[in-house]
């Protein structure tokens, strides 16, 4: 059953890992916000990855994914920072964020067995909404979340002495925060990826695709949709936690202006745009709608003026337009993703080889 | 005479004022081809949808293997070792043969999420035993040559073996199938009654909803006909046959 890597993979992997290990350092030519921009892109490819085991593994259409990383970024806002005067360390937040994450995504899931499709998403969406108006109004009686100020000056990530903020001088290089970051983000991007393979060609893998193609049918061949499906919702929503409590610490600040509906669509967006339930089809997804916004920021207004010599649009305005034009016209043109998951006949041309 | 598997007691079910089924009491034994016919909307398939849980009766309920089944709980049923097949082929049409016999496999393996994460050695092992043993059940059906295809991309026939393949790998005691040879040919009618043979002589009990008389007669040891929702008559397929209240119903005069 073992692969072993083949010559040409091998090569690829190695050619995969020396970019990434180079990539902070390109972009930091560009400034330390290109830096920046690349760690959220990586961030997305997690969060990405995460909805992809509840859409794109079980076929449960989830608008309020966002939640799940507010939940995970407001524990770690409250239980390392000043607000409570807590600061634990991440070895016991990190578990307790995706933890409570969890929670949440079974309570969502729980009420809404039943449904399917346009029903769940709009369940799912008041869900979201839900989340994000609670953080903004708990801040009475009992002051928890500070409402819609937010909470600041939210710990850096500590790993044993290191610090993830700040510049650090290692074998005579030296790495600013985004660039720390940027490391501890690839490292849990790949444990997520090697998660979402592992799952994806196990028991309950299967048993969440057959879900998805065929409830009924599900059902008839004895697996338990109701625990089934609710292990999908737990399982993404832990992934959301577990994000949202690294975009707590790497932001230093949290406030519910962060999870709007916008990014739940975003990264359901990014689902759909790379290629449901195909693994390197949500990577480029998440990386191409995350890094493409900031690319049309930095490059809309310079080109209005090189063209029309003057600004005739807002650029702000412009970008959202452009972006959508391109959500459209991917959608028109390749309905099933940039990168849809190929009709699969590997493995017994691997097994003859 | 063979034990009683699964007994039927007076179900009934009905679609607001549309009896379904009323009262239908009949008994199969282990290890014989038991058929069940009638005209269409005659209630054959919403007993076998209330059979395997997929409904709730209104009335009634079923004992198999001496224990009462819990309706409304169709992966209770198939865990008790009833699988059962669909009238309109119910495959998982974007996943291969091979994993939708895989999925089968399901009720019979236990391997959990962090045995996934992890990939133990008891989650490699079962695996490797969950797809050595679809493929035995691929090829038991002959269709072991489609393994890497998706489903929706096999023949008609060679759907109706993956469905019954996908249902044998759930170790049924009881197999139920929903007209299995619809729109088959000949030659494919005459296959499926080998196979459907074959499956009987391993030791599987066979329920069998079909239209085709000639396939009922030749291969049930016994057969119940519905007519209306109610129990005509339940016997060997001799006396059925000449029953004058099923040539009727049914078979025409």
């Amino acid at each position: 059953m073992k692969k072993w890597l083949n010559p040409r993979s091998a090569f690829g992997i190695a050619l995969i890992s020396v970019a990434l290990v180079a990539l902070p350092f390109v972009a930091a030519m560009g400034g330390q916000a290109w830096v920046r921009i690349l760690d959220f892109a990586i961030l997305y490819v997690f969060l990405a990855l995460g909805l992809n085991i509840v859409v794109g593994f079980a076929g449960l259409l989830d608008l309020g994914y966002i939640a799940f990383y507010a939940v995970g970024a407001y524990a770690w806002a409250l239980l390392a920072s000043p607000h409570f005067g807590i600061h634990w360390p991440i070895w016991a937040i990190l578990p307790i964020g995706a933890g409570l994450a969890c929670i949440a995504g079974v309570l969502l899931g729980s009420p809404t067995l039943k449904l399917r499709g346009d029903y769940l998403a709009i369940v799912t969406l008041g869900f979201g909404e839900i989340v994000r108006i609670f953080m903004n109004n708990l801040n009475a009686p009992i002051n928890v979340t500070n409402g819609p100020q937010g909470i600041t000056l939210i710990d850096p990530v500590m790993i044993g002495g290191f610090k993830f903020s700040g510049n650090t001088t290692l074998f005579g290089l030296t790495l600013s925060g985004p660039q720390k970051y940027y490391f501890l983000l690839v490292a849990l991007a790949i444990l997520v990826i090697i998660i979402n393979l592992r799952l994806q060609n196990s028991r309950i893998g299967r048993a969440w695709q057959a879900i998805r193609e065929d409830e009924i049918a599900a059902k008839a061949v004895g697996i338990n949709t109701r625990n089934i499906k609710l292990l999908a919702f737990a399982m993404g929503a832990s992934f959301g936690g577990i994000a949202g409590g690294v975009f707590a610490a790497m932001q230093g600040f949290v406030s519910p202006e962060s999870f709007s509906l916008m990014e739940s669509i975003m990264i359901l967006a990014m689902v759909v745009l790379g290629g449901m339930g195909h693994i390197p089809g949500v990577i480029l997804g998440a990386v191409l709608l995350s890094v493409l916004p900031e690319a049309l920021r930095y490059g809309v207004g310079p080109a209005q003026t090189a063209l029309f010599g003057k600004q005739l649009v807002d650029p702000e305005s412009l970008r959202m337009l452009v972006f959508g034009l391109a959500l459209v016209l991917v959608m028109r043109f390749k309905p099933a993703g940039l990168w849809p998951s190929p009709e699969r006949k590997r493995e017994l041309a691997e097994k003859k080889a | 005479m063979s034990k009683v598997l699964l007994e039927a007691r007076a179900v009934a079910k009905h679609f607001g004022g549309v009896k379904a089924l009323r009262d239908v009491s009949l008994s199969i034994r282990e290890g014989e081809v038991y058929g069940l016919i009638g005209p269409n909307g005659a209630g054959k398939t919403t007993f076998f949808n209330c059979m395997t849980g997929l409904y709730v009766p209104d009335g009634g309920g079923f004992v198999f293997d001496g224990q009462p089944l819990v309706a409304d709980a169709p992966d209770q049923a198939a865990a008790r070792g009833i699988a059962r097949t669909f009238q309109n082929i119910r495959l998982f049409a974007n996943m291969t043969a091979l994993e939708n016999v895989m999925v089968g496999r399901h009720v019979r393996t236990k391997a959990g999420v962090l045995g996934a994460m992890l990939q133990t050695k008891a989650t490699r092992d079962e695996e490797a035993a969950i797809r050595q043993r679809a493929m035995d059940l691929l090829h038991y059906v002959r269709i072991e040559d489609r393994a890497e295809d998706l489903a929706k991309n096999l023949s008609y026939g060679d759907q109706r073996r993956l469905e019954i393949a996908r249902a044998l790998a759930t170790e049924p005691r009881l197999l139920c199938l929903d007209e299995p040879a619809a729109g088959m040919n000949g030659t494919e009618t005459a296959e499926l009654r080998d196979l459907i043979d074959g499956i009987r002589r391993d030791g599987t009990t066979i329920l069998l909803i079909e239209h085709d008389v000639k396939l009922v007669m030749g291969l049930c040891d016994r057969v119940a006909v519905l007519d209306y929702g109610a129990l005509v008559i339940e016997d060997v397929p001799a006396v059925v046959q000449k029953d004058q209240r099923v040539i009727e119903a049914y078979l025409g005069a």
